[in-house]
């Protein structure tokens, strides 16, 4: 392994516990084992009551599992936590004018700071929304962006998630449960509360709806109830008080859509969709989708209907114009990026891909378009044999893959099977965009509960813990 | 209110209501299939249980005999059997699971948690305590999901749609389970049976349907078989009756009446008023068995307008 030094985010490196930790450390250890043994039994027969559950790709239809639920919190410092807003802030205003620059006048291409083929050759770019004016110019009115901290204790955003990104509702759960498993921790901290976000939601749906419509119509639009994600669709929807619909409960009649109601047809306004670009219209994008609306993509153009997020956001989101977030920033907002971006090889590049055949025991690897860990390599935590294999489809395909160091992701207490060991994790924080950019504090901690794994996804085996902000 | 979460509420709760209604007919043809009197000859009586269940066929293409042990254990764990109490009650679960977000939390849980118990139910088990103590479970869990739904839910169109279903299946079942118990045991027609054996067959079936003490305080008189038509046929207040469920399904509809609902409200105000003020002996007269069967297609014939006028998604 290349990497020795991680950030532990309980303790410094002397083995003292940091400041904001104290609190919960004391607990932790007033708190007799078979106490906490019996808690974290009821949180998991509890989330299994609630259904709180994820379907698995690949397996059985219909298999569900539970992600699992870590009961020590990652704790941020509120001061922290201010300088991280302020970076994601930025970073997501900036994301949003970058899209909307792409669909107009593209002068961030004009003036030469990222090669126009990279984004107009992109699968991501959706040439039908050229030309096409959304309300407030605002493009991904939900952005989850995944940020990890480093070595030193430095964050890097990791990835920018603006087309579907998911995760809310296990933060607004796991907050639940660790609420009703442990009232106590509340009572002795000050943590910043979340609950709220899907009144935020809603009030950024409305904010972006069609001008003119008074009383907009706001829906959730899921895949259906097989979709990995179904759990968090349904929650949302519920949350906000809106109707919870798939593409057979909607139609689109004179460039406006309609759903199917037991009173007759009803209109609608914003579509908070789960589906993603390629599955929304048979007209318009994949003609097999069973799942999308015949007409959707009309009525969206004629300015009929907000997608939330809009068409399109995977060109800003994508691997490939991922090095050059720090770039926009400083074009559009003439200001310098807040959050670090993990330095990247574009194995496209000849010097680059040189560079990362070179060095593939220390690097990541990642698929360009892919998702969900899927499709990487992690060069450290790799055998021989897997490098050689990979190094193979890196030489056949260099186009697909970009490269980064292999960042020494911090680390948090976490529980195993043999007690208590650390574990690497990263946080998904929201931005929610319309007429305003807003927040809750904290996100989504996610962490790699297998030994030494980077890898955080709940596909491959990540869970979750609750994110505590402390207020100052 | 969306036609597809309707369809869901409508087949949710019709399902809950299945599952509880089989399991009191298993429950009260398990009763009679241990009494003495029945001796050995246990397998006419299942086999004419799942005749009216129409799940003979099903049940034949598996199983040469109707031992207990066979008919229990396809009726309560079989997965290719759309009758059993697990496809039930896996189906109430799936439905729920399709429109959690429309339910009361508490509402899903109930579901959820059902599901996740019969899953883990193994035949093994179930013999351990006793199919008896099996059925008590399922009817209980209904009872839990039907409070939990009036005592959480908003008295809206969900709420409606849901009494709908329970009702309309009611009225179906109510009527198998009659029918069941009348087909080998028309009034009068079995001279040899003994007084006792009578009792038994009368009293289980009271039981089964939870009338028993109600039939006492009603009647403060001996069973007879006319007298427990009438109670479950057309007594309006006794709760799992024909009338009671009728005037249910009739109440509730029109409450979501929409724009192309007038005939099917008609056809269930005219069925509900037959029962309202019929007589048990003009039934008689016209012959049970038939009688009974054109009431259930007359509840599919209503089962498939509700679909129609509001389940199914149309355009218009």
């Amino acid at each position: 392994m290349a990497i020795t030094k991680f950030f532990n985010e309980m303790t410094a490196d002397d083995g003292s516990v940091r400041s904001h930790y104290a609190g919960y450390a004391k607990w932790l250890n007033e708190t007799p084992a078979d106490r906490i043994e019996r808690k974290r039994a009821e949180a998991d027969a509890l989330f299994h009551r609630y259904g709180i559950t994820f379907a698995v790709y690949g397996e059985e239809s219909g298999t569900e599992r539970l992600i699992p639920f870590d009961i020590i919190p990652r704790i941020i410092p509120a001061k922290e936590w201010k300088g991280l807003e302020a970076g994601l802030r930025q970073r997501v205003k900036a994301l949003n004018t970058f899209i909307h620059d792409i669909y107009h006048d593209q002068e961030i291409l004009k003036a030469g700071h990222i090669p126009a083929d990279q984004v107009l050759k992109n699968a991501q770019y959706r040439p039908e929304m050229q030309g096409v004016n959304v309300p407030c110019d605002i493009y991904a009115h939900i952005a989850g962006v995944d940020v990890v901290r480093a070595g030193a204790g430095e964050f890097y955003v990791l990835e920018d998630n603006l087309r579907v990104p998911s995760g809310v509702s296990y933060m607004l759960e796991d907050r639940r449960m660790m609420m009703r498993l442990f009232p106590e921790l509340f009572a002795r901290h000050r943590v910043a509360p979340v609950e709220h976000y899907p009144d935020m939601l809603l009030h950024t749906l409305r904010s972006v709806a069609p001008v003119g419509v008074a009383d907009p119509t706001v829906v959730v639009m899921t895949p259906g109830a097989y979709n990995s994600a179904y759990f968090e669709h349904a929650f949302l929807a519920q949350q906000m008080g809106v109707e919870l619909v798939e593409g057979q409960d909607l139609f689109v009649e004179d460039d406006q859509v309609f759903m199917r109601t037991t009173q007759g047809p009803r209109r609608v306004d914003v579509i908070y969709r789960r589906v993603d670009d390629d599955f929304l219209d048979p007209q318009a994008f994949r003609k097999d989708s069973m799942i999308g609306v015949p007409g959707l993509l009309k009525a969206y153009r004629a300015g009929r209907v907000t997608l939330s997020n809009a068409i399109g956001t995977g060109v800003a989101d994508d691997k490939s114009i991922y090095p050059y977030v720090p770039e926009m920033i400083r074009f559009y907002l003439g200001e310098e990026p807040i959050l670090n971006n993990v330095p990247t090889y574009m194995c496209r590049k000849p010097e680059d891909l040189a560079y990362t055949l070179a060095h593939l025991p220390e690097l990541v690897v990642k698929e360009v378009h892919g998702a969900g860990g899927y499709g990487m390599l992690v060069g450290p935590a790799s055998t021989k044999e897997q490098i050689e294999s990979f190094r193979k489809h890196l030489e056949a395909n260099p186009d697909k893959y970009i490269s980064q160091p292999t960042l020494a992701l911090s680390n948090c207490p976490t529980f195993v099977e043999n007690g208590i060991a650390p574990r690497h994790l990263d946080l998904r924080p929201f931005v929610l965009s319309g007429t305003e950019i807003q927040m809750v504090p904290g996100g989504l901690t996610r962490v790699a509960l297998r030994e030494g794994s980077l890898v955080v996804n709940s596909s491959q085996g990540g869970g979750t813990k609750d994110t505590w902000v402390l207020e100052a | 209110m969306l036609s597809r979460t309707a369809d869901h509420l409508f087949w949710m709760a019709r399902y809950m209501e299945r599952a509880e209604n089989t399991a009191r007919i298993l429950d009260v043809t398990y009763r009679l299939s241990l009494l003495p009197q029945n001796g050995e000859d246990v397998e006419p009586m299942w086999a004419g249980m799942l005749k009216i269940m129409e799940l003979q066929d099903t049940f034949l293409a598996k199983h040469p005999r109707h031992t207990t042990e066979a008919v229990l254990e396809f009726m309560i764990f079989d997965r290719d059997n759309p009758g059993s109490i697990y496809r039930c009650l896996r189906a109430t679960r799936e439905n729920a699971h399709a429109v959690r977000g429309t339910l009361t939390s508490e509402l899903w849980e109930t579901s959820n948690a059902t599901w996740l118990k019969m899953r883990d139910l193994t035949p093994a088990k179930l013999w351990e305590n006793g199919p008896g103590a099996f059925f008590e479970w399922v009817k209980y869990r209904s009872h839990l999901s039907r409070g939990v739904t009036i005592g959480t839910m908003l008295q809206d169109e969900a709420l409606r749609f849901i009494r709908l279903g329970t009702f309309l299946e009611r009225a179906d079942n109510t009527a198998r389970i009659l029918e069941v118990k009348y087909l080998n045991l028309l009034p009068g027609t079995d001279e040899d049976a003994t007084q006792a054996n009578d009792y038994y067959q009368w009293s289980a079936l009271l039981q089964s349907v939870s009338a028993f003490e109600v039939y006492r305080k009603v009647y403060r008189d001996q069973i007879t078989p006319l007298r427990v038509a009438e109670l479950l046929i057309l007594r309006a207040d006794m709760p799992r009756s024909l009338a009671r469920s009728m005037k249910e399904v009739y109440s509730n509809l029109t409450r979501v009446s929409n724009a192309r609902s007038a005939e099917t409200e008609r056809l269930a105000g005219e069925l509900e008023s037959h029962l309202r003020f019929g007589r048990i002996e003009r039934i008689f007269e016209v012959g049970f068995r038939n009688y009974l069967e054109d009431f259930r297609d007359r509840i599919f014939d209503l089962g498939c307008r509700i679909s129609e006028d509001f389940l199914i998604p149309a355009r218009a």
